[in-house]
């Protein structure tokens, strides 16, 4: 082991600019911190973070703002693409971009993300599903797997009467205001990296006015499903991709097109 | 030669969640027991010989703790014309 | 300028956009439908933004949006629409970024009816969402007096830090009179130190209204109260019409003064002393101009579209030194000035005692119709 590698040559990779120098309050391996650092990187390699405005959710990332190092605001529940629609008309060269969990996007604020997106918002949407309500303790989410125990499902999602988790990447596809939507996850290397290259076309279709973009990243909450930081990948892989495959739902020819 | 490599990892922002460790390939990642950071948590460290400065560790490390450094061989990669 | 027939919720919407209204999102809803309408073609024509939003609250939050960039942004709404926006009310208002608000009220409660009314006088007057903050409320009586109030609503928003609401009812909104709009004004974005932009070349913004530490929320509140009290010291408005002998006064806002005044105007032709004391700004409401008034007048009648709301303002600023009365017609029917009248000459014949409560007699009166 040799610790005099360690000189600035030899530097492959150090915390991003991105990112403001506060320890995240998420719990240990939340991929939450995953998917803020690939936010970070992406705005900084694009080198429009002082031209970027990010919109807050409430959630367990109601606190972003203190962790990505641009302007913020902060939404109501599930207001998000509202908010970043009334920004985004009235600063329309500026990059507007809200990063929302499950019940932030889907559950109360469903009715702003669809229409958000058949408008064609030129905003981008983060979207961590990780099929539970973290904040809040532990409740069920619209992307709920059946069977799944949450303190709002103590018995496992019965979908007789508590319904069937949506899918959120395939709905919006349908929508011709959007113009990339995609599903990726964050349970190993090798997704984080494409999740990362999605991150980076979503911002640029944004850039470039080719219309609403969302990234759907499925993610780990390892407190909510009562296993361990390592265990959670393996279940997210195991339950989670089949429930939510993966894949590009919506990529607009002229988004398919972009070189950067 | 393979590459060589380093890491540093930051007692502020380490959770010990073991995520880099078990992603590391070659290995050589684990938690200290014997120190804590200031948030009571037992930070991740290189404890062997192997680190390649792959970076995967940091990729996978959700709040960006880890610093990668890497040292490419200087020796020749060709065994031809004799070596060292 | 000259004067143009113009409908009311019109004139509006041309007033907010001649002084210089950058943005505007809202949804449609009777009896306002014509601000969105009549924006969704002007606003782009001039290179503006506006958006039918899909429901209220994303209404007011788009407007939450626009307004933490300091742009001048305004929504309208009525009764169950407002009742949906108070949530982002509350979140402009804990957020301290600004805001004009066109409230036009109809019969309710719940789905009520498109008729006018006055009845959410204490919803928007006592906050208009929760927690402890208060909008500035204007309350013209004329599309006249709304179009000269635009202005000075979007100055007060901007002033203060608030939300600046314009109240009046679906009549208003409604009807057509002469009116003398002002000359364009262009658009000109004040830089605030607190908007968000993108941090280019500075330290960057966050704009939020949560505040987890307790005694950082007290600070807050007291700083939005501070605001609120220097509202209250500079931003009382009222009219006054034959006041100066006046030994019986009747006091409406809006809708109501307006045919109060009619009332007043025909009491005066039967030799009656009554004058009009019209509130235009409800909140912060003139309690120091009533309390004045309390000293010359025999008695005071009180005169709303709703069970009594503004009353109770009037009430407190009275504490029961004179004798005050109250009519008010209910559901979106509006009173005809010859009603007014009836009561004018029933308190000059029969003024009551100053601790009577008015809303029993009133209630009393109306059961037996």
């Amino acid at each position: 082991m040799d610790a005099t590698i360690a000189n600035p040559e030899n530097l492959v990779y150090s915390r991003p600019k991105g990112f403001t120098g506060t320890p995240t309050h998420y719990c240990p391996g939340c991929t939450h911190g995953t998917a803020h650092r690939l936010v970070a990187e992406v705005l900084e390699e694009m080198n429009i973070l002082d031209k970027t405005i990010g919109v807050a959710p409430v959630g367990c990332a109601v606190f972003a703002y203190n962790y990505i190092n641009t302007d913020f605001v902060e939404a109501a529940h599930g207001r998000a693409p509202a908010m970043a629609t009334g920004i985004k008309r009235v600063l329309p060269d500026r990059v507007v971009f809200s990063y929302q969990g499950d019940g932030d996007l889907a559950s109360i604020g469903m009715a702003e993300t669809v229409h958000s997106a058949a408008r064609g918002e030129n905003i981008t949407i983060i979207f961590i599903n990780n099929a539970i309500y973290g904040m809040t303790g532990g409740q069920m989410a619209p992307t709920t797997l059946p069977g799944m125990k949450t303190t709002s499902s103590p018995n496992g999602r019965d979908v007789e009467t508590q319904g069937y988790p949506i899918r959120m990447a395939e709905m919006l596809a349908t929508l011709d205001g959007a113009g990339y939507i995609v599903r990726r996850s964050l349970h190993d290397p090798k997704n984080i990296r494409l999740a990362k290259k999605a991150i980076r076309i979503a911002f640029e279709t944004q850039v470039h006015g080719l219309g609403f973009s969302m990234v759907e990243l499925l993610s780990t909450c390892s407190t909510g499903w009562g296993v361990t930081p390592v265990q959670s990948l393996a279940w997210l892989e195991e339950h989670m991709i089949p429930a939510f495959p993966l894949g590009d739902y919506k990529i607009a020819p002229s988004v398919a097109a972009l070189k950067f | 030669m393979p590459a060589k490599g380093w890491i540093e990892v930051s007692h502020i922002y380490c959770k010990g969640c073991e995520l880099c460790i078990s992603a590391c390939p070659p290995k050589v990642l684990k938690l200290d027991i014997d120190k804590l950071t200031s948030k009571g948590y037992h930070p991740a460290f290189i404890f062997k010989d192997g680190c390649t400065g792959c970076a995967i560790c940091a990729l996978v490390c959700p709040d960006a703790a880890i610093t990668v450094y890497r040292e490419i061989s200087k020796a020749p990669t060709s065994m031809a014309g004799g070596g060292d | 300028m000259e004067r143009e027939m113009w409908k009311g919720n019109e004139a509006i919407a041309e007033a907010a956009v001649r002084t210089g209204l950058e943005a505007y999102f809202g949804y449609p809803i009777t009896p306002q439908n014509e601000v969105l309408e009549y924006l969704s073609h002007r606003m782009p024509e001039l290179g503006r933004a506006f958006v039918q939003a899909e429901s209220e609250p994303a209404a007011i939050n788009m407007v939450y949006g626009a307004a933490c960039t300091g742009a001048r942004v305004m929504t309208s709404s009525s009764s169950p629409g407002i009742s949906l926006m108070q949530e982002g009310l509350s979140y402009i208002a804990g957020t301290e970024v600004p805001m004009v608000l066109v409230n036009v009220m109809r019969g309710g409660p719940g789905l009520g009816n498109i008729a006018p009314s006055q009845g959410d006088y204490n919803q928007i007057c006592k906050g208009g969402g929760h927690g402890d903050y208060h909008p500035i409320v204007l309350a013209p009586a004329s599309i006249q007096e709304a179009v000269d109030l635009m202005p000075v609503a979007f100055d007060l928003a901007h002033k203060y830090l608030t939300i600046c609401t314009i109240l009046i009812d679906g009549s208003i909104g409604q009807m057509m009179e002469p009116v003398q709009l002002p000359e364009m004004q262009p658009v000109t974005r004040k830089e605030y130190d607190w908007a968000v932009s993108g941090a280019k070349g500075r330290k960057r913004h966050v704009l939020s209204s949560i505040y987890l530490d307790v005694p950082t929320e007290e600070k807050v509140n007291l700083r939005i109260l501070g605001r609120w009290r220097e509202a209250q010291a500079n931003e009382i408005r009222f009219k006054e019409y034959f006041l100066e002998d006046a030994e019986h006064i009747v006091i409406g806002f809006g809708t109501a003064g307006r045919i109060g005044l009619s009332a007043v105007r025909a009491a005066r032709a039967l030799g009656l002393k009554v004058g009009l004391f019209r509130p235009i700004s409800v909140n912060p409401f003139p309690y120091k101009r009533v309390e004045e008034l309390c000293k010359d007048a025999k008695s005071f009648l009180v005169v709303e579209m709703n069970t009594g709301q503004m009353l109770k303002d009037v009430q407190a600023a009275v504490r029961n030194r004179i004798p005050v009365r109250f009519y008010g017609r209910l559901g979106g029917v509006m009173p005809f000035p010859d009603e007014f009248v009836h009561e004018i000459q029933e308190m000059i014949r029969n003024p009551g005692k100053p601790e009577d409560d008015p809303a029993d007699l009133w209630y009393l009166r109306m059961m037996a119709r």
